[in-house]
């Protein structure tokens, strides 16, 4: 679905990305973990359509997505819910809600697509009047994901969604992602949080200074002497996220 | 009675002041650019309803939507031609872009008609006065604050209510998310550009309305009130800038009111010293918003 190969993107004088290749399939999970600075963001960002690469391709569906602004590559079906969420804290949650069918046209699909966001989202029927940005943190969440499943990705990805919020509030992120998932919307997530992504996701990607340094799956991972030490707290180095 | 002369006469100049604030701060939500040449708008409104005034004997409605159509094309092509190529570069080069716009407008009015003031002609409605209830005033007061409102409702309704001002305000809060929804950047862009166009269009011909002639720096005066006006109501919100201009347009009646004679040639002066004032107590705007900038952090 997704192929990405020898992509490189540069801030000025700064490498980002020296070479990342990655792939996802129809239906999978794929995630992408690393310490800060690896690129992750950098890679999401770039398949978005957000910066720009130097070298490499990025094809979606047999089509390249190099030179593609993000209001194109959205309508090709990729959608993204950025690190930090970004909605829009000066419009209300039905305002969210409707932007991010923006790209869809058909007025009673948005009715039956709402009342889909509300039994998922229950919270959001509540505030549906309501400012975004006056949303705690995890709503603000909830309506960033549901906002952007209002366009019918073909593929959703996901940066950092659990970043910034409490314990219980991770939980419900993360059995949000797999209800999505097994809905069969394909999903490419960047973590912080390595143990439960590990548990969650078909495969991963280890990255570090702008390479993969590890591809495979979690079982696969979870036996990466660096992985055992940074992550999961079995090394010397301890704690469970950097 | 002459209190409540005053007060229309203060309604009329404050929603006159709010409509101008409000077409530069549309641009500025979404770019957070002051567009510098949103004054020479408000002259093509004003050379327009000359021309078609001193050659033709089309009725002065007519002529009044040609202003407004005109400054709506005209704003469409400075982002056309001139904002759109440097928009990706930085703030500071579309800011000079402003500047050279401007000034490219202005001369062109100053060789092609003239640098001389311009008489415009004006319907009769402009200088009949109306007594209500004892009160007298003139029609044009009357005119402004009507239309001014109408306007005021009109473009909440639709930042309120369509998808494109809801696309409008969203891309005011956050440009790159709202691309990222599917939204066309340059159609955003392109939309605020011909609102604001739209509302220089109307704001002319009050503006002309008041002296009824036109001159190639008309438009320096409503650049500054939209300007200031923005800056106390707030410049992040279209409320603020409402707001701000019809607080503006008050305190301006007011102190021509209040001051002596003597002291009436310093009323920009003064007024400006009451906007000091409200910049110390209130230095966000009178407008603020109601919700935390960044929860996460």
């Amino acid at each position: 679905m997704l192929q990405v190969e020898n992509l490189q993107v540069r801030y000025g004088a700064i490498t980002a990305l020296r070479d990342i290749s990655l792939k996802v399939e129809e239906g999978e999970l794929v995630a992408l973990i690393g310490v800060n600075g690896a690129g992750k963001t950098t890679t999401i960002s770039a398949i978005a359509g957000i910066v720009k690469a130097v070298n490499g391709s990025i094809n979606f569906r047999g089509h390249s997505l190099i030179g593609k602004s993000p209001e194109v590559i959205l309508r090709m079906g990729i959608a993204v819910v950025p690190e930090r969420r970004h909605i829009f804290p000066s419009l209300t949650v039905e305002e969210n809600l409707r932007l991010g069918a923006f790209s869809r046209h058909n007025r009673s699909e948005y009715r039956s697509d709402l009342d889909e966001t509300f039994t998922l989202f229950p919270i959001l029927k509540e505030r549906f009047r309501q400012i975004g940005g006056t949303l705690s943190g995890g709503e603000q969440q909830q309506l960033a994901i549901a906002r952007s499943l209002m366009a019918h990705p073909q593929l959703l990805m996901l940066d950092e969604p659990s970043l910034g919020l409490a314990p219980t509030l991770v939980d419900q992120i993360f059995t949000l992602i797999i209800t999505l998932r097994s809905r069969g919307t394909t999903i490419l997530l960047v973590e912080q949080n390595v143990e439960r992504t590990l548990e969650i996701a078909d495969r991963l990607y280890l990255l570090n200074t702008g390479r993969v340094e590890m591809e495979g799956s979690p079982e696969q991972l979870k036996s990466h002497a660096a992985i055992k030490d940074v992550y999961l707290g079995e090394g010397k180095a301890g704690g469970n996220q950097l | 009675m002459i209190v409540f002369e005053f007060i229309i006469n203060a309604i009329s100049v404050g929603s006159l002041y709010a409509l101008i604030a409000l077409g530069l701060v549309i641009i500025y939500g979404i770019l957070k650019m002051v567009n510098f040449a949103y004054g020479e708008l408000i002259m093509v409104g004003g050379y327009l309803l000359y021309l078609v005034g001193a050659n033709t004997n089309i009725p002065w409605l007519i002529a009044a939507v040609i202003a407004v159509v005109g400054a709506m094309v005209v704003s469409y092509l400075t982002e056309l031609v001139a904002f759109r190529k440097v928009r990706e570069k930085s703030l500071t080069a579309l800011l000079i872009t402003t500047f050279a716009v401007s000034t490219l407008l202005q001369n062109s009015a100053l060789i092609i008609i003239s640098p001389r003031a311009k008489a415009v002609a004006l319907p009769q409605i402009f200088s009949t006065t109306i007594t209500i209830f004892n009160i007298t005033t003139s029609m044009r007061n009357i005119l402004t604050i009507v239309v001014s409102i109408a306007m005021l409702v009109g473009l909440t309704f639709l930042f309120r209510n369509t998808i494109l001002g809801i696309a409008l305000r969203a891309a005011a809060d956050d440009f790159q998310m709202t691309r990222m929804l599917g939204v066309p950047a340059n159609l955003v862009i392109s939309s605020a550009f011909v609102l604001s166009g739209a509302i220089a269009g109307v704001v002319s011909l009050f503006w002309i309305g008041r002296t009824a002639s036109v001159t190639p720096t008309i438009g320096l005066g409503p650049l500054l009130i939209a300007f200031v006006a923005t800056v106390i109501g707030g410049m992040r919100s279209l409320v603020g800038a409402v707001v701000g201009g019809f607080v503006y347009g008050l305190i301006f009646s007011f102190i021509g009111v209040l001051l002596p004679q003597v002291l009436l040639d310093y009323r920009e002066a003064f007024m400006f010293l009451i906007v000091i004032l409200i910049l110390l107590l209130r230095p966000e705007g009178l407008v603020r918003v109601k919700y935390a900038q960044e929860r996460v952090g």
